[in-house]
């Protein structure tokens, strides 16, 4: 598993192109938002988290078919699988680079977007950090399974959309409405806070059950 | 192996005129047997078809992740087609469901849809259900993409609670059906019989295609494996 | 007591192996067995199933029913995995790592002791300890296969599969692949590999499977039929 996620992370390194178009594609998507939207609108806490929230699940879903993009040019998923490697630790290595890439791009994104929307700094930044991690957790892990899906059927771009994002429903409510309870400088440990933990969990779990089902031929 | 043929046989011969006579039961008493409700009259009677949509549109799913289990526990081909054919019937029933809604919703609502958290819940359910009916045709039909359509129904299946809990919390309007005259819940529980009826028909057709399918392609093969 | 010890001494055991793909069976009533230290040909026309049954013998693909053992358990179990090498068409070496990366990703996924002097002997193997941190994507077709071949013999295989090795490799792979199948020979180690062209392979194996439409169509005794003899067999099997 350590020697998947240090391939994933070393060809990155070597790269450099998944973290930056994502980087540059989560800025786009909060451009676009900012010229739809009135200055008003933008001021108020729930646009800025629903904001966040748009960009991270977008860039989020490049960022995860990329990991397995990168296993098709010639066909290293299968050299993958002749080595004695249980599936599960090969989603896990997935789930956790696809987590490593979306937390470095996020931890520039989110400031710069509070900064942009002229948001203030004076939020719990503890609970800002927990929220976006348990996001990025909860839509790696749901978007590994599908991902892994995805890639090997045709119009790859389009199934993974049509696939992840109806299943990212609670993850994404829950989470815009945390981060906006966050932003309002409101109570937010509640029962969103909740609800996006258990999805976190119950889909860490069921990505690796289920992985074996999808890499097997 | 022959007593299943016969059974089948039985099932196919019988379950259409099941099907017309309880079809043509739930029409009179929707239309001529049960009287109008009191504050919403005529437009109400559309219920009678819309909530026993939306539990065959629940039914089907139940069917397309309890066959995905059983397909991945022992890759029967059976059970894959009995997924497929369940996930495309739910898809239909729950179309007729968002059909039904806005209709019944523009009178009494004065508007054609709402974000309410059963209509939300629907659209949700039936994009997940185009997601699985997509998948299955971009992808072809293997065993391989058997098995990642199975995966995603048992997926979609462990998804709908949590999204039910997510969008209940976000809001509600929806009418609750609090009490019913005896003959609007007789009028229902036969709407939802002749609902039944038409779903097992038409699954039972589909999945006898399906078959038939099979057979042809396994035909067309030995044809040419023959020449 | 013998007949037991003779059962576990058996590098392949397939018995009754089925696969469709799309529904439609690839492979029928596959059934054979190999002991240690054969090499065994696996010839057929295109389409025969030859590049499944190696996948197979792989663990790259689950029969769809019958018995596949190798070494004694089951094919579907991961430390069976440790003992197979595998070289198919394509190279499974990703083209942004080094030589040296790469070996060090596969090499740490089968958890080899002495990594990097493991590797660097590889590397001399096959010739490119020249090009040790030059990215794959750089390289000749024949070096990416040279390096391919030290991948899959990386972890030192008990047996291995080779597929359709006498096509789209250089004279120097070539070389370096039949010098690997001699010592493999006296090592007492196990390959299979899968081939069209009978003449070429000929002398490399001991024993040889015909395959047709998915089907066993003759397997060898003991000694293998001369040249003339296997060109009539073949085309009266594949006819």
């Amino acid at each position: 598993m350590w020697a998947i996620l240090w391939k994933d992370l070393l060809l990155e390194l070597r790269t450099k192109e998944r973290v930056s178009s994502l980087f540059v594609l989560a800025l786009l998507i909060i451009l676009v938002f900012v010229f739809a939207l009135t200055p008003e609108q933008l001021k108020q806490p729930a646009f800025g988290s629903a904001l966040l929230w748009v960009a991270l699940v977008f860039a989020g879903m490049l960022s995860i078919q990329r990991a397995f993009i990168l296993e098709q040019e010639r066909n290293c998923f299968a050299g993958l699988l002749l080595c004695p490697i249980d599936p599960g630790q090969v989603f896990f290595a997935k789930f956790l680079s696809n987590v490593c890439f979306l937390i470095i791009v996020e931890a520039v994104v989110a400031p710069l977007t509070l900064a942009l929307l002229s948001l203030s700094f004076s939020v719990s930044l503890l609970g800002l950090v927990l929220v976006l991690l348990c996001g990025i957790v909860g839509f790696s892990a749901l978007g590994t399974l599908c991902a892994a899906i995805a890639v090997r059927t045709r119009a790859r771009e389009i199934i993974l959309p049509l696939m992840l994002l109806p299943l990212l429903v609670p993850l994404f409510i829950a989470a815009v409405n945390v981060t906006g309870a966050l932003l309002a400088g409101e109570a937010w440990t509640g029962t969103w806070f909740r609800i996006l933990v258990a999805f976190d969990v119950i889909f860490v779990v069921t990505g690796w059950l289920a992985f074996g089902f999808v890499v097997q031929e | 192996m022959k007593t299943v043929t016969t059974h089948s046989d039985l099932v196919d011969s019988f379950l259409p005129w099941l099907t017309c006579v309880a079809m043509l039961a739930a029409l009179a008493m929707v239309f001529l047997y049960v009287p109008n409700e009191r504050v919403q009259g005529e437009v109400q009677r559309i219920f009678y078809f819309h909530l026993p949509s939306a539990w065959m549109a629940f039914l089907g799913f139940f069917i397309v992740a309890g066959a995905s289990g059983a397909f991945l526990w022992q890759g029967k081909r059976s059970a894959d087609l009995l997924a497929r054919a369940a996930a495309e019937l739910g898809m239909v029933f729950c179309s007729l469901v968002l059909l039904t809604g806005p209709l019944w919703a523009r009178p009494i609502w004065g508007v054609w849809w709402t974000w309410d958290p059963r209509l939300t819940m629907t659209l949700v359910l039936w994009l997940i259900y185009a997601a699985y009916v997509l998948l299955r045709v971009f992808a072809g039909d293997t065993e391989t993409v058997a098995r990642y359509a199975a995966v995603l129904g048992i997926v979609g299946v462990i998804d709908i609670p949590l999204i039910y809990l997510s969008i209940r919390l976000w809001r509600g309007i929806h009418p609750k059906v609090e009490q019913m005259a005896p003959e609007m819940a007789w009028t229902l529980l036969v709407c939802t019989g002749a609902f039944v009826c038409v779903f097992a028909w038409l699954l039972r057709l589909r999945l006898r295609s399906l078959h038939l399918r099979d057979e042809i392609r396994a035909l067309r093969q030995h044809l040419v494996a023959a020449s | 007591m013998t007949q037991r010890t003779q059962q576990t001494s058996w590098v392949v055991e397939a018995r009754n192996l089925h696969k469709t793909f799309a529904w439609t069976p690839v492979l029928s009533d596959i059934s054979f067995r190999i002991v240690s230290a054969e090499v065994v040909g696996i010839f057929g026309p295109n389409g025969a199933g030859k590049t499944t049954l190696l996948r197979l013998l792989a663990a790259l693909l689950t029969p769809t029913s019958g018995r596949l053992t190798l070494f004694g358990s089951a094919s579907s179990e991961l430390a069976v995995r440790r003992k197979i090498g595998f070289l198919g068409h394509e190279s499974y070496l990703y083209p942004d790592l080094t030589p040296e990366e790469n070996l060090t990703f596969y090499g740490r996924a089968y958890q080899i002791p002495d990594l990097k002097g493991r590797i660097a002997q590889q590397l001399e193997y096959v010739g490119l300890q020249d090009w040790r941190t030059m990215p794959v994507r750089y390289f000749s077709r024949g070096m990416e296969q040279r390096l391919s071949l030290a991948r899959a013999l990386l972890h030192a295989p008990d047996l291995f599969l080779l597929d359709e090795p006498d096509t789209g490799l250089d004279p120097r792979a070539v070389s370096i692949l039949h010098a690997t199948l001699a010592e493999a020979k006296e090592q007492a180690k196990t390959v299979i590999l899968t081939s069209h062209d009978f003449e070429r392979t000929r002398e490399l194996c001991t024993r040889a499977l015909i395959l047709h439409r998915g089907r066993i169509a003759w397997q060898s005794e003991a000694t293998l039929p001369s040249p003339q003899e296997f060109v009539e067999l073949y085309t009266a099997c594949t006819r």
